[in-house]
C-alpha cells in the first residue's frame, strides 16, 4: 500500500511534466506551421483603375490569387438589379467588379466567355454572370470580394476601406 | 543474466541470442494458413511487393528531388528524367506503382467483402486495412504535388479547399494547412515531408498492425468455414499433410504466393517498361500556375469514385455524401448484421448488393473522368445518390439473412 501511493504520485507526477511538455508541443508545432511573416507582409497590392479598358475582364494578382477586374459597360450599369448595385464597386464614374476569382466551391479559377459575359468553372460545372453572381450549382454563393480602399483613381487590395466594410457587414462578400 | 554455452554452430550462436528458430517458426514454418483458399489469397503478399517497389524507387527518386518551388518541376522533368542514369526507371516505377497499388487495394477490398472477411473476430483486419486505405490515399495525394506541374498545384488547391469544410468558412485552416493564403514554398515543402517520412512511418507501423490483426483469429477461408487451428495444426505435424486442412505458411503457402507475384511482376513492368503513360498526366507537363486553371481537372483513377459523390451536389451536402463515402467502408463490419461469415454467392440479398455496389463504384469512377455535363451530369448524381441508398440499405438486407 504504502510502495503503491508512491507510484502512484511518482505517475502523476510525471502525468503533469509529459502534459506540460505535450501542450507547450502542440503550441510550437501548430505555430511552425503557420504563415511566415514575411508571407502576410506581402499581401498588399496597389492597381491603377483608370487603365482599364471597358466590357473586358482583366486578371490581376493578390495573395497569389487570382483578381477579376471587369470595367462595366454602359449597357451592364444601366440594367443592373439591386442586388448586382450592392456588389458594384464604384471608383471615380467607373463601375467595376471586383472579385476574387476563384470558384467558391473548391476555388478552381472560372473561365470567362466575353460574348455570354459569363463565367464558367471546369471543375464542377459552376456558373457565375458578369456581376459575380452564382448562376449554376454547386458554388454556394457569389464570387468573394477581396479587402480593398479606394484612394483616388487608385486602390489597394489586403486593406478594408469603408465601401469594403460596408460590403461586409451587409454580407454582400465573407 | 541467463546461462550461455559455447556455441556449437553460427546457428547455435544465434539461436541462443536471438531465438532464431523460434521466430521462423512463428512467423513462417508453423503459421498456418487454410488450403482452401485461391488465387486472391495471394494479393496480401503483391500488395507488400508493391510497397517495397515504391520504396526503393522513392528512396533513388529522393536523391534528385528538389522541394523548391522553382526547382522542383525541373527536378522532376529534367534531371530525373534525363540527366540521371536509369532517372526515368525510378520516375516511371514509382509512378505505375501508385497507380497499380489502389487496383491491387480495390481487388484486396472487395475480396474481403466477398467472402466476409471483415466477421467474426477479423473486425481488426479490416478497420486497420481501411486505415491503410486511407494513409495510402493521403500518401498518393502528397505525392502528386511533388513534380509541381499544373495538375499538382489545382489538386493542391481543390483538396486543401475542402478543409474549409464549405459553410462553415474555416479558411484560417485552410491558410495554416498551407502555410500560405495559396499553394506555395511552404506547402510544397511540408508536403514533401509528408510524403517521404511522416506518412511512409504511419503507413509501415499500420502494415505491423493488419498483420498482428491476423494471427488470432487467422487468414479466412473460400467457404468461411471455422476451422480448429490447433487440431489440423497437429494432425499436418503428426504427418497427415493431406488430411489436415492446414499449411504452412513458409514454403506452403508462399511458394504459391509467389507464383502469383511472379505473374504479376511481369504485368507491371510491362506496365512500367510499354504503358507508363497511363500513370502520367499530360497536363502535369506544364509547370504550376496559380493564374490559369487547367480546362478539365480530374483526379487520379483511384479517387474517381469518391470524387463523382462530392461534385453533383452544392457545397455543404456535397461534403457530406463525400465524408459519408470516407468512412462508410470502416463501418462495414457493424452495418452488416448478418453472422453469415460465407461467400456473397451463398447470401442471396447480399450477393445482389456486393454486385450493385461494385457496378456502381465502377460508373462514379466513369462519371468522374467525364465533364459534369448534361447526361453525364444525371447518371453521376443517379450513381452517387444510389452509393447512398446502397450503403444505408445494408443493415436491413443482411438483418433478415437466413443462417446459411
Amino acid at each position: 500500500m504504502h510502495n503503491s501511493s508512491r507510484r502512484g504520485f511518482m505517475g502523476k507526477a510525471f502525468g503533469a511534466v509529459a502534459g506540460v511538455g505535450v501542450v507547450g508541443s502542440l503550441v510550437a508545432m501548430k505555430k511552425t506551421w503557420d504563415p511566415l511573416p514575411s508571407v502576410k507582409a506581402a499581401g498588399f497590392t496597389t492597381l491603377d483603375m483608370t487603365i482599364y479598358p471597358e466590357g473586358e475582364l482583366i486578371t490581376e494578382k493578390w495573395r497569389g490569387k487570382p483578381i477579376f477586374v471587369l470595367k462595366k459597360t454602359a449597357e451592364m450599369i444601366a440594367s443592373q438589379t439591386e442586388s448586382q448595385k450592392k456588389r458594384d464597386v464604384v471608383v471615380g464614374d467607373s463601375h467595376f467588379m471586383i472579385a476574387i476569382g476563384l470558384c467558391t466551391h473548391l476555388g478552381c479559377i472560372p473561365g470567362y466567355n466575353a460574348a455570354e459575359k459569363s463565367f464558367l468553372c471546369a471543375c464542377h460545372g459552376g456558373m457565375f454572370n458578369w456581376a459575380g453572381e452564382v448562376t449554376k450549382v454547386p458554388p454556394p454563393r457569389a464570387f468573394d470580394i477581396p479587402p480593398f480602399k479606394i484612394e483616388g483613381n487608385k486602390m489597394i487590395l489586403g486593406e478594408a476601406g469603408p465601401e469594403y466594410q460596408a460590403m461586409k457587414d451587409s454580407g454582400i462578400t465573407l | 543474466m541467463a546461462h550461455f554455452t559455447k556455441a556449437t554452430s553460427v546457428k547455435d550462436w544465434l539461436n541462443q541470442r536471438l531465438a532464431v528458430e523460434k521466430v521462423e517458426k512463428v512467423m513462417a514454418s508453423e503459421y498456418w494458413i487454410p488450403k482452401n483458399i485461391n488465387f486472391l489469397w495471394a494479393m496480401g503478399m503483391v500488395l507488400a511487393i508493391t510497397f517495397a517497389l515504391l520504396l526503393v524507387s522513392g528512396i533513388f527518386l529522393l536523391m534528385y528531388y528538389q522541394p523548391d518551388v522553382k526547382d522542383a518541376f525541373y527536378s522532376v522533368n529534367y534531371t530525373i528524367m534525363r540527366d540521371v542514369d536509369f532517372g526515368w526507371l525510378w520516375r516511371h516505377v514509382h509512378g505505375v506503382a501508385a497507380s497499380v497499388v489502389f487496383l491491387i487495394i480495390y481487388i484486396h477490398m472487395f475480396t474481403g467483402i466477398y467472402y466476409g472477411s471483415y466477421k467474426k473476430g477479423r473486425e481488426m483486419i479490416w478497420i486497420s486495412g481501411m486505415l491503410l486505405f486511407v494513409t495510402f490515399s493521403a500518401e498518393a495525394f502528397s505525392g502528386y504535388m511533388l513534380p509541381w506541374g499544373q495538375m499538382s498545384y489545382w489538386a493542391g488547391m481543390v483538396i486543401t479547399n475542402i478543409f474549409s469544410l464549405g459553410g462553415l468558412h474555416m479558411d484560417g485552416l485552410v491558410e495554416w494547412i498551407r502555410g500560405d493564403y495559396v499553394p506555395a514554398q511552404a506547402f510544397l515543402a511540408r508536403f514533401f515531408m509528408l510524403h517521404v517520412l511522416l506518412l511512409p512511418l504511419a503507413i509501415m507501423g499500420l502494415i505491423g498492425l493488419h498483420f498482428a490483426a491476423l494471427r488470432l483469429p487467422h487468414v479466412n477461408n473460400q467457404d468461411g468455414e471455422e476451422i480448429d487451428f490447433d487440431a489440423e495444426s497437429k494432425k499436418y505435424l503428426a504427418g497427415d499433410k493431406a488430411g489436415s486442412k492446414v499449411m504452412r505458411f513458409a514454403n506452403d503457402f508462399m511458394s504459391k504466393d509467389m507464383m502469383v507475384v511472379g505473374i504479376y511482376l511481369i504485368f507491371f513492368f510491362y506496365l512500367v517498361f510499354f504503358q507508363y503513360g497511363f500513370a502520367l498526366d499530360p497536363v502535369n507537363f506544364d509547370p504550376a500556375d496559380g493564374l490559369k486553371t487547367p480546362a478539365h481537372i480530374y483526379p487520379e483513377w483511384y479517387f474517381l469514385w469518391s470524387y463523382e459523390i462530392l461534385r453533383p451536389f452544392s457545397v455543404n451536402i456535397g461534403l457530406m455524401a463525400f465524408g459519408f463515402a470516407q468512412v462508410i467502408f470502416m463501418l462495414l463490419p457493424w452495418l452488416d448484421r448478418s453472422p453469415n461469415a460465407v461467400p456473397a454467392s451463398r447470401r442471396g440479398a447480399f450477393a445482389v448488393w456486393f454486385w450493385l455496389l461494385l457496378i456502381d463504384m465502377i460508373v462514379l469512377t466513369a462519371m468522374g473522368k467525364l465533364p459534369p455535363e448534361g447526361m453525364f451530369s444525371t447518371i453521376g448524381l443517379v450513381a452517387a445518390l444510389a452509393f447512398i441508398v446502397l450503403w444505408v440499405a445494408l443493415p436491413f438486407i443482411t438483418m433478415n439473412e437466413k443462417k446459411a
